[in-house]
């Protein structure tokens, strides 16, 4: 389980965050929504490590992750995969080498055992016999595909996602989701994930948290969203009538 | 500029951390190496190869003269071309062909969250990033100087083979002539000391980016900038302290 305690984070004279409490619970799909500029990205980089919060803690599964040195965060970032928005794979490197190169620093595995990973990786996010191709001749859903092949191939007690569904395609959007949301299930993850994607809140959301101007304004399922009568979130989720009309229905 | 100096010694403190798995860190080095090293030789090559040939000509020009011996034009094409062309033109040349790809590359690599990408596997990245560039650049720019210096010399030599001005025979009793080693000791310090500026100088620039395409030019272009104005202001120090 992921903790987290007050979080600020300011930037100059910028208050982004304003002490957001929260806990994300292993095997369900945590996912973090919000208006542009509402703080979800700056949040998931300060839970993961790469923003320092200005104020509040982190806590890995008991382990108080903002307290730590780069090398004392070293195991626990072992068991993070994340999936950036870009997807941000090595252009220099296929696609099997984006999915070993972890292994090849972290583990013992011998070369043979570390092929046979990113194959199953592979085959697990539908990319058979994609190894030797390099990023640039992908489609964007298939770069994502490999983000995730390369985010679970150290196999992460943590999962981050940022923004999965941006410039994808309904249909692959959905691919995705439910990619990530049977990982999720399957392994036990703690998956966090910052989404607009209203298709992902209401398919995929078992614990949606909603940030308005910096704050936690609501916490709740996907099946109580519909039913809740906080304006700043209506307004968010059900803003155009395609929702809105789906909201009358349920 | 005081912070900035700060940032790129704390840069190059935690690029030297001990590597995670060496192997992979040495693979780093090796294709490092290969891109300055082998991805270079050919336009230090004729540099060097029309310098050297330029500058026997000039010689020989300026001190045509009945009291001066011909053979001078074989020793000051040789102390210039080991003291200051080979060392300083190449790492010029190598701070906008090398520095360049090294700030765009890194560059990249932080606008298009790669870097993040690392950090989050755990993996120090400016040891993986910067570490190997910076020994591939101290090892191969005073290979490249040496390769230089060389040509240069024989780019001397094709001059007076294919003019009158100096006979062939003229120009090497004029290399034979006074050698002094400590000039290829200075040569060599000072190759070490600007393949450590372009490497160090452009991958802190490229490191520090931020924004998007615009972002990683601009970088690239002050790196090679502030490489080249630091090449010269070490020269001059390298030639005072040693000379």
């Amino acid at each position: 389980m992921i903790e987290i305690k007050d979080i600020y984070k300011t930037f100059g004279d910028n208050d982004v965050l304003k002490g957001i409490t929260a806990n994300f619970k292993p095997g369900k799909n945590n996912l973090i929504i919000g208006g542009s500029g509402s703080g979800k990205t700056t949040l998931l980089k300060c839970i993961v490590g790469l923003h320092a919060p200005t104020k509040g803690d982190v806590i890995f599964d008991g382990e108080n992750f903002t307290d730590m040195d780069f090398e004392q965060r070293v195991p626990i970032r072992k068991q993070i995969g994340m999936l950036f928005q870009n997807s941000a794979l090595f252009d220099s490197m296929t696609v099997e080498d984006n999915i070993i190169f972890p292994l090849n620093l972290f583990s013992t595995m011998s070369k043979s055992e570390k092929l046979d990973r990113a194959n199953f990786c592979l085959e697990r996010v539908n990319l058979e016999g994609k190894n030797k191709l390099f990023p640039s001749e992908l489609s964007g859903g298939m770069k994502k595909r490999v983000g995730i092949a390369r985010a679970i191939s150290m196999e992460p007690k943590y999962l981050f996602v940022d923004e999965p569904n941006s410039g994808l395609d309904p249909q692959t959007s959905i691919v995705i989701d439910e990619l990530i949301s049977e990982l999720t299930l399957e392994y036990k993850i703690t998956t966090v994930m910052v989404t607009h994607d209203m298709n992902s809140v209401m398919g995929i959301g078992d614990n949606i948290l909603f940030l308005y101007q910096g704050k936690k304004w609501w916490e709740g399922s996907n099946k109580e969203i519909a039913h809740t009568d906080n304006k700043e979130l209506n307004d968010f989720v059900f803003a155009s009538k395609f929702t809105q009309a789906a909201r009358e229905k349920l | 500029m005081f912070t900035s100096f700060g940032r790129y010694i704390l840069l190059l403190r935690l690029s030297f951390r001990k590597p995670e798995k060496f192997s992979v860190y040495w693979g780093e080095v090796m294709r490092e190496m290969v891109s300055i090293g082998i991805g270079s030789l050919g336009i230090i090559s004729i540099i060097s190869v029309f310098i050297g040939a330029a500058t026997t000509i000039q010689i020989a020009f300026q001190l045509a003269s009945p009291l001066i011996p011909r053979s001078i034009a074989g020793s000051i094409g040789r102390d210039t071309t080991i003291l200051e062309f080979s060392p300083t033109i190449s790492s010029l040349v190598l701070a906008g062909r090398v520095g360049s790809s090294i700030a765009s590359q890194i560059g990249t690599m932080r606008v298009t969250e790669q870097i993040d990408a690392l950090e989050i596997m755990g993996v120090n990245a400016p040891g993986y990033l910067i570490a190997p560039k910076i020994i591939g650049g101290i090892t191969m720019v005073p290979l490249l100087v040496i390769v230089s210096i060389f040509l240069g010399i024989g780019g001397g030599y094709l001059a007076c083979f294919t003019s009158s001005d100096v006979s062939t025979s003229d120009y090497v009793s004029g290399l034979r002539d006074g050698f002094d080693p400590l000039t290829i000791q200075v040569a060599l310090v000072k190759s070490l000391v600007f393949g450590f500026i372009i490497t160090s100088i452009c991958a802190y620039q490229g490191f520090y980016t931020s924004g998007g395409a615009l972002e990683v030019g601009q970088s690239a272009t002050r790196g090679v900038v502030y490489s080249c104005v630091m090449i010269l202001f070490a020269d001059l120090v390298i030639t005072r302290l040693m000379l």
